[in-house]
């Protein structure tokens, strides 16, 4: 990893309501890498990515891309700059039908003036095509988001990402709510994501779909990083142990130890 | 989504599902069976006549130009009770200038919809910016707006009316917009079809329509998209004072006086015809359309009921007998477009 981050998290700092949500963390995304964001509840997860996706500012530190400090008014100012952001329960909207959501922000159109309007036939097409590509087969693309399951909505939610030319894909706890065979679906993607070397930050709680495609690893603990490594230098016992909180998990193996 | 879905021939089943899955479809039959109701029952007491028909859709074209914003503004996820309030100001607010400063209506007009439009981007900053809930924030309006039009109309009338408005503009070369006929039919119901034209393009044909969708259906999710939700929140505020100001021009032009009254429980009756035209409360769904049919439901119901002579005080129960049982097949249409298999 010598070339510069895609995008990266300098000493970022983040305080809510008397709550230090982050204190002084560092974080870089390199292209052509899966980089897993590791962390329990609470640990800053979201807020860094919130920081990372222009939801909000950073009260310390700075966010740069390709290695030039950038300023989030909105999470369109970062779409515009090509980092998308796919949240684990707000990906998609249930009633709509899954084409609208596709281009949603981004709509095609046609005409001029007055007459400009989507060309939802266009969208349907690309919406179709884009699908197939990523293995998911739409009756038709006008069907409701809400009749996909929550794996394939994840996969319509990354391919959109990918299709509307983002370079950095941030993807929060896309896997956490899915089962065997549905996160399989989705980690697969990301691989396939990763291999036409667009820059992934991902975020989990779970140590085993993050050992199945992590290219790097960072784990977080109460705002601050707690360690870093990349793959094959750990095993997943250990990052599980560091995710856990090491220590403590060790005092109370111990505790029961001595009790019995 | 279950495996045995795969077997069956998918064409047939899709049409329909896709046919019984528009917003719009308990309004268009419920529009149906109304009408052949009082045709039926009130045909021969006038209701299928020229004139009958006029009666009912002039009522329909009010509550239909309102509903086709106010739908708009639902599906947004957002509430204007607000409106009844502003068709009585805009009625003043376009009287007052009209018979008092001699105001002719190329000035009074665009006076009167830029006040609707201020008041209607207060309402909608307010609600995107505090977070107060629009249900709060345009009841507030509802009543401060209602007892500014009747005190400052007191204290320069001496009265609850503003009349001569006719009078005063004489021939108005702007007149024959707001007031009269066209091919026959009053002006209103003019009004009516192209604003519900138009509300229905931008729903389904514009980038503005598909954003309006999703801030209703999921704001977080609209906004991590890229959608302006506030943005998209506030203009549509804005196009419900409008329409407001609308129904007040042309009923103070139409009858050539403004009452501080005008307008009362006319949100209530738009909300009514866009939840019978298949528009969620909850937003994210429905149908401008569908909208102006619940308007069409509502304008042949409170008219029907007086051809057929039965006591008009039936009317409010008669409604609301619909309007349950728009919501009750609206949500039954909902859940099955939910888990059409694929």
């Amino acid at each position: 990893m010598t070339t510069a981050a895609a995008l990266e998290a300098r000493n970022v700092s983040k305080r809510f309501q008397g709550v230090q949500a982050l204190s002084g963390v560092s974080v870089d995304v390199p292209h052509g890498a899966v980089t897993c964001l590791l962390g329990d509840n609470g640990a800053g997860k979201s807020t860094l990515i919130k920081i990372l996706s222009g939801i909000h500012p950073p009260d310390q530190g700075e966010v740069a891309l390709d290695g030039t400090r950038v300023r989030f008014r909105s999470p369109r100012d970062a779409l515009d700059l090509g980092i998308a952001c796919v949240y684990q329960d707000l990906a998609m909207i249930p009633l709509m039908p899954v084409a609208r959501n596709f281009v949603l922000g981004r709509e095609p159109t046609r005409g001029r003036g007055p007459a400009r309007r989507v060309d939802w036939k266009h969208a349907a097409d690309v919406t179709r095509h884009q699908l197939e590509n990523v293995g998911i087969r739409l009756r038709d693309p006008n069907q409701p988001v809400g009749t996909l399951s929550g794996g394939e909505r994840q996969c319509v939610a990354i391919a959109r990402a990918v299709y509307f030319g983002a370079s950095v894909l941030i993807l929060d706890e896309p896997t956490s709510a899915l089962g065997v065979r549905e996160a399989g679906l989705v980690l697969r993607l990301v691989r396939e994501t990763r291999d036409r070397g667009l820059a992934v930050l991902f975020i989990t709680h779970n140590v085993a779909h993050a050992e199945a495609i992590g290219d790097r690893f960072i784990v977080l603990n109460r705002g601050k990083e707690l360690a870093r490594c990349v793959s094959g230098e750990v095993g997943r016992e250990e990052l599980q142990d560091l995710m856990a909180g090491g220590p403590e998990m060790d005092a109370l193996v111990a505790d029961r130890k001595t009790a019995t | 989504m279950n495996e045995d879905a795969e077997v069956e021939p998918a064409s047939k089943g899709n049409a329909l599902a896709a046919l019984l899955s528009r917003p719009e479809l308990g309004a268009v039959a419920g529009a149906a069976v109304v009408f052949t109701f009082f045709a039926v029952v009130a045909g021969d007491q006038g209701f299928l006549t020229k004139n009958g028909a006029i009666n009912y859709l002039e009522v329909a074209a009010q509550v239909g130009v309102l509903a086709s914003a106010v739908t708009l503004l639902m599906i947004a996820g957002e509430f204007d009770l607000s409106v009844g309030s502003m068709i009585g100001a805009a009625g003043v607010l376009l009287a007052l200038p009209v018979t008092e400063l001699g105001w002719h209506l190329w000035l009074a007009l665009p006076f009167t919809f830029a006040a609707a439009a201020c008041i209607g981007l207060i309402n909608g900053l307010l609600v995107v910016r505090t977070g107060v809930p629009a249900f709060i924030v345009t009841l507030a309006a509802l009543f401060i707006l209602r007892g500014v039009t009747i005190g400052v109309t007191g204290l320069i009338t001496d009265s609850t009316q503003v009349v001569g408005v006719r009078e005063a503009l004489g021939d108005d070369p702007l007149l024959p917009l707001f007031a009269g006929e066209v091919a026959g039919l009053p002006v209103s119901i003019a009004w009516w079809l192209g604003l519900t034209a138009l509300g229905a393009w931008l729903l389904s044909r514009t980038r503005f329509g598909n954003w309006a969708l999703a801030t209703g259906g999921d704001a977080d999710a609209a906004r991590s998209t890229g959608v302006p939700v506030r943005r998209v929140k506030v203009l549509l505020f804005c196009s419900t004072a409008l329409a407001a100001a609308l129904v007040g021009v042309l009923v103070v032009l139409g009858t050539g006086s403004a009452d501080v009254l005008g307008g009362e429980l006319k949100e209530f009756e738009a909300i009514t015809a866009a939840v019978i035209g298949g528009t969620l409360l909850t937003g994210g769904y429905g149908s401008v359309v569908g909208a102006a049919f619940g308007a069409l439901i509502f304008g042949m119901v409170s008219q029907g009921i007086f051809f057929t002579g039965v006591a008009a005080d039936w009317f409010q129960s008669v409604l609301g007998a619909m309007l349950l049982a728009a919501v009750l097949v609206n949500q039954f249409a909902r859940r099955r477009a939910l888990e059409a298999r694929r």
